[in-house]
């Protein structure tokens, strides 16, 4: 495909598009919208090499407001539209914008075979804990017991814990930030783009409509010293106001557990066993009491897209003749006969 | 093998029908022996009937697998309605297929196999060949498994293996009866068991042991030849319609200079296609198996936006849970080639059974005005050429195609003859490249005056970032637009550019050019149909047939063609969903003729039902 001949020098600006911007007033989605503008010239990829591609719900109206090619598709098929786009033109940027509901509902099958494929796509799942676009119920990471419009006397189902399910589908990079918080987002997003392979960031992403307030504890400067865990590669696992709380790994336990003094688990998210990062995101719940976020796991395998490739260049590299005289060879191919 | 010293005959056409357990190998047998006809030079055609079981309990009806070969002096349509021979490999294939046994046909059994718990496993009170049950046929008992584990004995191979050579023996013995050339065949053993060497010469061996008792026995008294047929000079193979289809699209990729890319979920009967293109890498084809059908064709649709040849192959369950891919495929006017290999249904029906009742779903089975191009082969080979048709309407007009192939021409087979790759259509297309609109904006949805497309302006493409989506898009911008005007002019839009797909006039064929009757057809029933019209025309009566590859749009001179005879009568296996449209369309008084049982027509019933029409009106 071509490529600008001359280097561009992109801002924020060159990514927003001449469409008006049309979330509620307040939503969080807006923020995510201006860090991901923000950080997008430091991808140092042309435009038109930048794809996003969105299913259906709130969040899912992200590619509109995009400057770079985008398909806004349907309710939780984009991976499986990306995975086509990604494995068919290596030379794009594929990005999955998605929401609890379009990612882990209607599209949870097509999510976890992106990540255990390692498509090379980075997946932006907006995880609000709600169906904000259908107005007010429900979603599958909805505490259990959520009063909806959808469940008056609570709902009975268990949530998903989205970075559990991607590392259970063995997702090579896993990651978590918040929405308010644009240089973390960032930052995540910088090792989200740097990876090769499935990158899986989960947002949380407040709406003010319908479940506001949902990430308050570790969003409020009053509480979210005391249950926000920052994990920073090769630091050890500390938080609190004096850092006095530690993530450690009692003996003979399979996980991990938050206590008061001990030694501090280091952090390193390019272990191999997903059961570390497992155990990592198992620490918070429903509850958000502690919930770590930053890079979970970053790990190296080789990506789908590449695999494929291979095999293509692989068998053209084998083969000799034009793709006419291929063609003319195969069709007469195994036992023939000729009438004179 | 010496020359036959019996008595030998000529004959224009033999129906041949080998059928055994599951694991006998009738398969395999039934193509050998195709491949030795074809050899010969006479025209053939095949139906395979298999169970959707794997390996059904051994010697039950529900395992009984069978191939029928029909070849002949002269170019034949079908696989022929009943066999002149009936090779049963044990009772169960005996009683499975007897029914359909005309009085005088040759009945070759292997009698080993007659023991009493075999009888009794079918429900046979006495033994079948001893209680004059059978006196109407020729019978000849052949100790098939005995004889070929005699002609192995000195191999040293384990009786197990041996055994399993009876369908070489029985092979060997049919070759010999219909004179066919037997050195692929050998050959094709020294490929299939090359690595086991002791196997390579066990089968040759068994096929030797089953020609040679053919010329040495009294069993057998007479050989038949059957002359080559006249067919158009040049060079044939034959093929199965899976395998066509599946060429048809390399030849597609090829011709139209665009990587493919496949998405598929492993479905009956249209995994082959998979399997095939799988193969053909070299050809920049990439093949995903997909989680589900709907991440098959949202792959393919995907790699479609993104400039390659999008396909996904499924059959009617498929189809079903792609309907809102498909929806999304016509909003955003991307091409896309859908196969569905019909099968019987609903749901899970028969899936090894044929049927062409998805025609209303391909048509119609979509939410919203969704109209899209539907195109049908009319036989093994023609699939070929049909799914080129689907790729070209695809790529020229940008729009989803459904390619309604069935079980019947699937897994059917015939003599192709090969074409030359030279004189296929062209297929390339244009990515857009620059703006197109005098502001230096961008316009998605502006379209071609001449095929009413609009752009194909492919990812990487500089200056045309653009966004589309299933949201109504304004006319031209695609912005999305929920203006009333504009959804009701985009809906007659998208109806409108279908219609204006640039199909082939229907040609009718009527060598007296004084029919009163039309019949008309599509898809599979090409076949049966023509073999019905030559027969009543032999006959001294006039028939005109036509057959229709373009469902959707349809062709432009249909109504005129329908309305130029006194009856049209339309067979199809469905309960009359070509009909119902024909009707609504034309206010044709068309008269359906429908038959659901997962068979396809036999020209017989097709021939008396046509004879009515034709005497009676």
């Amino acid at each position: 495909m071509a490529s600008p001949t001359i280097p561009l020098k992109l801002t924020a600006k060159d990514f927003k598009s001449d469409q008006e911007v049309r979330w509620c007033p307040g939503c969080g989605d807006y923020a995510i919208l201006a860090a991901v503008q923000g950080f997008m010239p430091e991808l140092g990829i042309p435009r038109e090499n930048i794809v996003f591609v969105s299913g259906i719900g709130c969040s899912s109206r992200f590619p509109y407001y995009m400057n770079t090619y985008g398909m806004h598709s349907i309710h939780g098929r984009a991976p499986a539209i990306a995975t086509g786009l990604s494995a068919s033109r290596p030379d794009l940027s594929v990005w999955v914008v998605t929401g609890d509901g379009d990612a882990l509902s209607i599209g949870g099958n097509h999510l976890i075979h992106a990540l255990r494929r390692n498509v090379n796509l980075k997946i932006l799942l907006f995880n609000n804990r709600i169906y904000g676009l259908t107005k007010g119920q429900y979603s599958p990471t909805s505490e259990l017991g959520k009063i909806t419009k959808s469940t008056p006397a609570g709902s009975a189902d268990s949530p998903f814990n989205p970075l559990s399910l991607a590392l259970g589908a063995e997702a090579t990079f896993v990651a978590r930030t918040i929405d308010s918080d644009r240089k973390h987002l960032q930052s995540v997003l910088r090792a989200a783009a740097e990876h090769e392979g499935s990158a899986f960031v989960e947002i949380y992403q407040n709406c003010n409509i319908f479940n506001d307030g949902a990430f308050d504890l570790i969003k409020d400067a009053g509480s979210r010293d005391e249950h926000l865990i920052r994990l920073e590669q090769g630091q050890p696992i500390t938080f609190g106001r004096e850092n006095e709380w530690s993530v450690v790994h009692p003996e003979g336990s399979f996980g991990l557990r938050v206590q008061q003094g001990g030694t501090p688990l280091v952090h390193d998210a390019t272990v191999e066993d997903p059961a570390y990062a497992f155990a990592l995101s198992r620490l918070s719940g429903s509850d958000l009491n502690t919930t770590p976020i930053g890079v979970f796991r970053n790990v190296q395998r080789p990506s789908y897209d590449e695999i494929v490739r291979k095999q293509l260049v692989d068998a053209r590299s084998q083969s000799t003749g034009t793709p006419e005289e291929m063609l003319n060879d195969l069709l007469g191919s195994g036992d023939t006969w000729t009438i004179l | 093998m010496a020359a036959p010293a019996k008595r030998v005959e000529q004959l224009d056409r033999v129906v041949i029908r080998f059928a055994g357990d599951s694991g006998d190998g009738m398969q395999l047998t039934g193509d050998r022996f195709t491949s030795e006809t074809a050899q010969l030079g006479n025209d053939i055609s095949t139906l395979p009937n298999f169970p959707a079981e794997i390996r059904a309990p051994a010697g039950t009806l529900p395992g009984v697998s069978s191939f029928q070969v029909h070849f002949a002096d002269y170019d034949i349509l079908t696989p022929g309605d009943s066999p002149n021979v009936l090779v049963a490999m044990n009772p169960a294939a005996l009683k499975a297929n007897l029914s359909e046994l005309p009085a005088g046909a040759d009945l070759i059994v292997n009698t080993d196999e007659f023991t009493k718990r075999n009888l009794a496993k079918v429900g046979y009170p006495s033994n079948p060949l001893e209680d004059g049950s059978l006196a109407e046929f020729s019978v000849h008992p052949v100790a098939l498994t005995s004889m070929t584990v005699g002609a192995l004995a000195g191999l040293g191979i384990a009786k197990k293996d041996a055994e399993r050579a009876k369908n070489m023996f029985a092979l060997g013995l049919l070759s010999w009866m219909y004179s066919r050339p037997f050195e692929s065949t050998l050959r094709f053993l020294e490929r299939k068991f090359a690595k086991r060497p002791e196997l390579v010469e066990a089968n040759k061996t068994a096929f030797r042991a089953g020609w040679n008792y053919g010329e040495t026995t009294e069993a057998f008294s007479v050989r038949y030849e059957i002359k080559p047929a006249k067919m158009l000079p040049g060079t044939y193979r034959n093929i199965t319609g899976n395998q066509a289809l599946a060429l048809g699209l390399v030849a597609a990729a090829v011709r139209s200079k665009l990587p493919l890319f496949l998405g598929a979920y492993p479905i009956t009967p249209a995994s082959d296609i998979l399997h095939e293109l799988s193969k053909h890498k070299r050809f920049g084809i990439t093949t995903m198996q997909a989680e589900d059908e709907i991440a098959a064709i949202g792959a393919a649709l995907g790699a479609a936006y993104g400039g390659a040849l999008g396909v996904t192959t499924t059959s009617g369950p498929g189809v079903a849970l792609k309907g809102e891919t498909i929806s999304l495929a016509i909003a955003l006017e991307l091409p896309l080639v859908i196969v569905d290999v019909q099968r019987a249904g609903p749901s899970t029906g028969m899936p090894t059974k044929t049927e062409q009742a998805d025609l209303n779903m391909a048509l119609y089975g979509r939410h919203g005005e969704a109209p899209l191009a539907v195109v049908a082969p009319k036989s093994p080979s023609d699939c070929f050429h049909a799914a080129l048709e689907a790729a070209r309407i695809a790529l020229t007009y940008r729009t989803p195609v459904i390619l309604l192939s069935d079980n019947y021409v699937a897994n059917g087979s015939e003599p192709w003859l090969l074409p030359s790759v030279d004189e296929l259509p062209d297929l390339s297309v244009s990515f857009a490249t620059e703006p197109n609109s005098p502001d230096g904006k961008f316009l998605p949805y502006l379209r071609d005056p001449a095929t009413m497309a609009r752009p194909w302006a492919v990812p990487g493409t500089p200056g045309l970032e653009h966004r589309i989506g299933g949201l109504e898009k304004a006319d031209k911008t695609g912005d999305i637009s929920y203006d009333p005007e504009n959804h009701d002019f985009m809906v007659r839009t998208r109806a409108a550019r279908i219609e204006a797909i640039g199909v082939p006039d229907i040609d009718v064929e009527d060598p007296s050019e004084a029919a009163r009757i039309l019949v008309l057809g599509w898809g599979s029933t090409y076949g049966p149909i023509g073999a019905a019209c030559r027969a009543l025309r032999q006959r001294g009566l006039t028939i005109a047939q036509a057959h229709l590859r373009h469902l959707s749009p349809l062709p432009a001179n249909l109504g005129e063609v329908l309305k130029s005879y006194e009856k049209v009568v339309i067979p199809e296996m469905n309960l009359g969903q070509l009909a119902h449209v024909i009707r609504a369309r034309y206010l044709v008084d068309a008269v359906p003729f429908n038959q659901v049982s997962g068979l396809p027509f036999t020209a017989a019933t097709l021939e008396s039902m046509l004879e009515d029409v034709v005497k009676n009106g």
